[in-house]
């Protein structure tokens, strides 16, 4: 077998250890050693890649790939290690953005390898002697038989580029928003989606251009107005929208590697880019029905633009409308003597690295016999599933933490419903306004229980920006302050009642 | 042609559905490590960008092709890594986390 055979082969098992990788995600009792296959495969792939004499021989490119990978490798270990679970979302935008970037470098590339006569020459050369199988000789040989690089070579060029670029820019912005360095709300202007229109249509012009005159200064342009989209795209869409639309981009970055792995003929990165797309796109779909949204709902109609509520909210009564506060001894004691707790965490619980005090208030209750347990939101914190990580990372066991459906069924028996850094997700807007952007989303009925306790900062809305009636329902008790500290107090509260 | 146009759709097709196969059943629970994993092993566009600067010449095709080395790793690492990090969550362990509420603090990647 030649070198190239063994390579194909190596490849071939790494794109079956993706397989598995991603069925092995898709489960609770395997997730782990999925991913572990999942890197053992790319390890494996990379270090066979080293094998290709053209990178073998590269010399002080060979070096430069090194060198990049140390540095690479070097700032995602620890950034990957020590981000706060909080900040994970944003993080993984980062990762997506840079491997949408790497494609659309790739695609780029590739494209000024076409064209460059000498660069054809070279590797021409070689493919005599190592036929069938490597990806870039691929590539070049197509190029030369043509003379220039036939169409389709450039479609696969401006395909990894438009996508890669729209995955970047759109990544980045995505970031942003988490970090909240600019506001989460949407941002929309008059004529938004025309002008995004007009940019596609340009990015489409100028593809056709190149397509005919194979000229890079016009790839470039392309790529410049692909960046742009990129950003245009992302930015209507509001922050609590934005772990759907990282999923999208973790899609459509997948296509992009995909689309380079057609460029240069290699099988391994068509599937893989390929599975990450067609998933992708599934998980995106999965994840918008757990907000009870359409995928296109999310993406386009400037979802939380509308600060006030419909539904007879005015705008104005958001801060003098009468609210009832409590303190943390008379709320110790109704939680005390209660027989059955209901503890709904949110984002603002995961803020204030509160998991832990949580946990200590739920054993406390539990030793005096109250009956606890923790209500999910499927997209509770801010990704989906975002809660189970924090709360797992808290120890706390798991036949306490309760599913929304089966967290609904018990709260009309409840108690205390206490609502822990969460807003969004118990807005009985939810249920009764028609008018509202959250109408149809499925949400805790922590309304339902016999008394609803809110651990909040202040009376800011959610995410969402979408003002709630349940925090001036009568049975409603408010307790202001940062949840750390107030459930510390709560805890001893209890224990001394 | 050594490999056609065609058999490189062939090989896009089959793998759209097996990548729409493996993750039909998702318990909420899992989207975001999925997403996290998923996203990780687009990384391997790293192969990609090494076979590419096997083949660049000239300033611009190199540092283009080091760029694409660079971000390719730190998509492929950071990917797996975090992921890593967020289904150890999962696991039950009855020994104290100590890092816990100090993930800023821990300066060794282990």
């Amino acid at each position: 077998m030649t070198l190239f055979t063994w390579i194909n082969l190596v490849y071939l098992l790494a794109a079956i250890g993706f397989i598995l990788a991603l069925k092995g995600l898709s489960s609770p009792r395997h997730a782990r050693q999925g991913n572990l296959l999942g890197a053992a495969a790319a390890v494996l792939a990379v270090a066979m890649t080293f094998a290709i004499p053209s990178v073998r021989h590269a010399g002080g490119r060979l070096l430069l790939i090194v060198a990049a990978m140390v540095i690479g490798a070097a700032v995602a270990v620890p950034t990957a290690r020590r981000v706060k679970m909080t900040a994970m979302p944003q993080l993984v935008a980062i990762f997506n953005g840079v491997g949408g970037g790497a494609a659309a470098l790739v695609s780029t590339t590739a494209f000024l390898v076409l064209t460059s006569n000498e660069a054809v020459r070279t590797v021409v050369s070689r493919s005599v002697v190592y036929v069938n199988g490597i990806p870039t000789l691929h590539v070049v040989s197509v190029a030369s038989s043509a003379g220039k690089p036939a169409i389709y070579l450039i479609v696969e060029v401006i395909l990894g580029v438009v996508i890669g670029c729209v995955s970047f820019s759109g990544s980045a912005v995505a970031f942003v928003k988490l970090q909240e360095l600019i506001t989460g709300r949407p941002i929309t202007y008059p004529g938004q989606q025309v002008i995004n229109g007009l940019v596609g249509v340009a990015i489409a012009g100028l593809a056709l251009a190149t397509i005919l005159t194979a000229n890079a200064w016009l790839l470039l342009g392309v790529a410049l107005l692909a960046l742009v989209l990129g950003v245009i795209f992302v930015l209507p869409i509001g922050g609590a929208d934005v772990p759907v639309l990282i999923s999208l981009l973790n899609s459509f970055t997948g296509l992009a590697v995909a689309a380079s792995g057609f460029s240069l003929g290699n099988n391994l990165l068509i599937i893989a880019g390929t599975l990450v797309g067609a998933s992708g796109i599934l998980l995106t779909r999965m994840m918008s029905q757990a907000m009870g949204r359409s995928l296109p709902n999310i993406l386009f109609s400037a979802f939380g633009s509308v600060v006030t509520a419909a539904g007879g909210a005015d705008g104005a009564g958001a801060d003098v409308r009468p609210v009832r506060a409590g303190t943390p001894e008379d709320i110790g004691v109704l939680l005390a003597y209660a027989r059955k707790v209901v503890i709904i965490p949110g984002y603002g619980l995961a803020v204030a690295q509160a998991q832990h005090v949580a946990r200590e208030l739920a054993d406390s209750l539990s030793e005096r016999g109250v009956d606890v347990f923790y209500a999910i939101h499927p997209v509770a914190g801010r990704m989906p599933g975002h809660m189970n990580v924090l709360l797992a990372e808290a120890n706390v066991p798991y036949d306490q933490l309760k599913e929304m459906d089966e967290a609904n069924a018990e709260l009309p028996t409840a108690d205390v419903a206490l609502v822990v850094g969460a807003n969004d997700t118990v807005n009985p807007a939810a249920k009764n306004s028609p008018g509202s952007p959250i109408f149809g989303m499925p949400i805790i009925n922590a309304d339902q229980a016999e008394n609803v306790v809110f651990l909040k900062r202040s009376m800011r809305p959610g995410f969402a920006g979408i003002d709630n009636e349940l925090l001036y329902n009568p049975k409603t008790t408010m307790l202001f302050g940062d949840a750390k500290d107030t459930l510390t107090k709560l805890v001893a509260a209890v224990n001394a009642s | 042609m050594s490999v056609g146009i065609i058999e490189l759709l062939t090989i896009f097709v089959l793998a759209a559905f097996v990548g729409n196969e493996v993750v039909s059943k998702v318990p909420s629970i899992l989207h975001t490590p999925l997403m996290s994993g998923s996203n990780a092993i687009h990384g391997i566009i790293l192969v990609g960008t090494m076979t590419i600067m096997g083949e660049a010449h000239g300033t611009v095709q190199v540092t283009l092709g080091f760029f694409a080395v660079l971000l390719a790793t730190l998509n492929i690492v950071g990917g797996f890594v975090v992921t890593d990090r967020m289904l150890e969550m999962f696991k039950a362990k009855p020994a104290e986390r100590k890092a816990q509420d100090d993930p800023g603090r821990g300066g060794s990647p282990s």
